[in-house]
């Protein structure tokens, strides 16, 4: 996994709330076994419209998606994070994310940044005042920033300790757990008898 | 002071702890399925590593399979690679596997239970966000993604933050025609959505001890559709009841031990939850949804709202576009609306009981003209009982179809869908734009109501059944 310090990248302004994961990547991409190539069922729905956002030339190369609370709820389908990372999505800002969404999103190493309400409204309204303007994101600091000058916006974000540690190092899950192996074998030999197993 | 329930389990659970760090769980039980597992097998191979405990794990096929043509090759292609990938993993790292045609295969929340693998005071995680349904035996169960899947398989744990704890008090009975369904979709309306965020939630009261397992596992089922982490309830004799005997539940000397552990899976009187809701049972009534979340409901005798009567701006537009996607104008009645499809099934509402409590209400009446019924078995041993107890006769009698089991049209990855426009009443759980097929446009509904609509042709409810009946004789 990549390390994350800071990201600058064009801001795509999603104005929607309860974007869930069947929007995000519906269900019927969910039939690939690779990793990649789920960037073309992104928001596979609104994509025919034309005035959709990320059909327009000002946010074609978006890294930071800046999305309405309750971003990511519903099915816990780990390809809504693949989808925006393949599309090349870096941060998705959101006043209030789904609980498996932002799980998942720490494992694979997009950073879901949660900020207040207004922050959004404000991100909103200077990006479609400013299309294709970027949002830098500093995860060292938890701050996110925009404009310049009086108006400029500078915030910052929730995350917790454990995610952003992981994501300032690029560290692997299953690597992590494994260094501690001996707790888990310390573990095993206390389970009672009766505990069903399936082979 | 005292622990809850689920802290109780979370605290047997721990194999370290460490301050900054979120805990790492031990796995008693990992269910996989097709969709969300081969990535994971990809990435174990990709390290060179094992599954550690393929005796605490179990799959089966269930997403993608279709529900007719059984004997024949699955026609769509992808769908047949990812079965086809699954059984290739199961046999490549030793996995026990259950599927399309073996008599224990089905949607995987219906087969943990039914196996009697599903035991009050485990961890279950499977990958998918309907796992919660297995908290209904007193368990820790929620779903995880394909990244924590490839864990689990790797190290049989899971790191996890601990989540806040809340109470859910159902206080009254369920009045006559009112069902576990209803209550909990009248539930997730009060709390919307997000309501249960961050938490794992306890649900209790005297409403609760008096359901069977499978009502509380539609129960716990839904329990993420708002937002909770887990959903779960205190096991007692109906659960014990419904395990005694089961092919991987614990027998002899292992069934008193379990038992005696069992008893001791309640909250303590002195300990304290983080928030407290209290729902009075005898004021629920059938319930349905109008929208495209599972928030988004109303009782059945109720109307669909003006979005201008939702103070909150996003409620508003949420409600507008649901209004918009679902073909429906504020203030129609919910009864006056006209269903093309009734989909009974899902993990949700595919067991015996719900098939049964159907073909109780259905025997002796027709299927609407321009409307159709698709009943779908939970699993294969689900559809067996309910063909020896004559079941698929009353359905068939009715004009309803008779289908294989598997997820199937709750969220259209085999052929069962709705088509653009097509509008369904589900007993299912998720309502969102295009669950069912793109275009399609889904009620949630409970298996009286789902009955009672594809008999009238519109939404309606057992009340209705009874009078069509009264003026009938």
């Amino acid at each position: 996994m990549e390390k994350f310090s800071s990201h600058t990248g064009v801001g795509a302004p999603l104005r929607r709330s309860n974007v869930d994961t069947d929007q995000i990547i519906p269900a019927v991409w969910l039939k690939k076994v690779t990793r990649d190539g789920f960037e073309e069922g992104l928001f596979s729905a609104w994509r025919s419209d034309p005035s959709f956002v990320l059909n327009q030339d000002a946010y074609k190369n978006a890294t930071v998606l800046v999305a309405g609370p309750d971003f990511g709820t519903g099915s816990s389908r780990e390809h809504a994070v693949w989808a925006l990372q393949n599309y090349g999505f870096k941060v998705v800002i959101s006043p209030r994310f789904g609980d498996i969404f932002r799980g998942n999103s720490g494992k694979a190493g997009l950073l879901a940044a949660q900020v207040d309400d207004k922050v959004v409204q404000r991100l909103w309204d200077y990006l479609d005042a400013n299309p294709g303007a970027t949002i830098t994101i500093d995860l060292e600091s938890r701050t996110v920033k925009a404009g310049d000058g009086v108006d400029a916006i500078e915030d910052s974000f929730t995350i917790d300790d454990y995610t952003r540690w992981r994501l300032l190092e690029g560290l692997d899950d299953v690597g992590i757990t494994l260094s501690h192996e001996d707790d888990i074998v310390t573990y095993e030999k206390s389970r009672p008898s009766f505990k069903p197993a399936t082979l | 002071m005292g622990k809850t329930l689920a802290e109780k389990i979370w605290d047997e659970h721990v194999v370290r702890s460490h301050e900054g760090e979120p805990d790492l769980l031990y796995i008693d039980l990992h269910l996989i399925h097709e969709v969300t597992s081969p990535q994971a097998f990809d990435g174990l191979r990709i390290a060179g590593r094992t599954v550690r405990r393929p005796d605490l794990t179990l799959a089966t096929e269930d997403h993608n399979i279709p529900t007719t043509d059984l004997d024949k090759p699955i026609a769509d292609l992808v769908s047949r690679t990812q079965v086809e990938t699954l059984r290739r993993n199961c046999e490549e790292f030793g996995v026990r596997l259950h599927p399309m045609g073996d008599i224990d295969q089905g949607i995987v929340h219906v087969v943990g239970p039914q196996l009697g693998l599903t035991q009050p005071g485990m961890t279950i995680v499977c990958g998918d966000s309907h796992t919660s349904t297995h908290g209904a035996f007193g368990s820790i169960a929620f779903g995880i993604g394909t990244s924590e899947v490839e864990h689990v398989l790797a190290t049989q744990s899971l790191s996890q933050a601990k989540p806040k704890m809340m109470a859910v008090e159902v206080v009254g009975e369920l009045p006559v025609g009112s069902t576990a369904k209803d209550l909990i979709l009248s539930l997730i309306t009060q709390e919307t959505t997000g309501g249960g965020q961050g938490y794992i939630v306890e649900y209790r009261g005297e409403a609760i001890r008096k359901l069977s397992m499978e009502a509380r596992m539609t129960i716990c089922n839904m329990s993420i559709e708002w937002g909770a982490k887990a959903g779960l309830i205190a096991p007692d004799q109906t659960t014990y009841d419904y395990l005694e005997g089961r092919p991987n539940a614990p027998q002899g000397a292992d069934w008193d031990a379990a038992v005696a552990y069992w008893d001791s899976l309640v909250t303590d009187d002195d300990a304290e939850f983080d928030k407290v809701i209290t729902i009075d049972a005898s004021t629920i009534t059938p319930f349905v949804t109008w929208g495209t979340n599972p928030g988004q409901g109303v009782p059945l005798s109720g109307n669909v709202p003006d979005p201008a009567s939702f103070e909150d701006d996003n409620e508003r537009i949420a409600a507008e576009n649901a209004l918009r996607y679902m073909g429906l104008e504020a203030g129609t009645p919910m009864r006056d609306i006209k269903v093309d499809t009734v989909f009974i099934g899902s993990c949700t509402n595919g067991r015996i009981e719900d098939l049964r409590v159907a073909a109780k209400l259905i025997e002796g009446h027709k299927v609407a003209a321009d409307t159709r019924i698709l009943v779908v078995p939970g699993s294969v041993r689900v559809r067996l009982q309910a063909e020896q107890e004559g079941l698929d006769v009353i359905f068939k009698d009715a004009g309803a179809e008779w289908r294989g089991a598997g997820c199937s049209m709750c969220l259209g990855m085999n052929p069962d869908q709705l088509t653009p426009g097509e509008r369904s009443a589900s007993t299912s759980n998720r309502n969102f734009e295009g669950r069912q097929g793109k275009g399609g446009r889904t009620h949630l509904v409970s298996p009286d109501v789902a009955v009672a609509t594809g008999i009238l042709g519109h939404l309606a409810g057992p009340a209705d059944l009874a009078e069509l009946e009264k003026a009938g004789a």
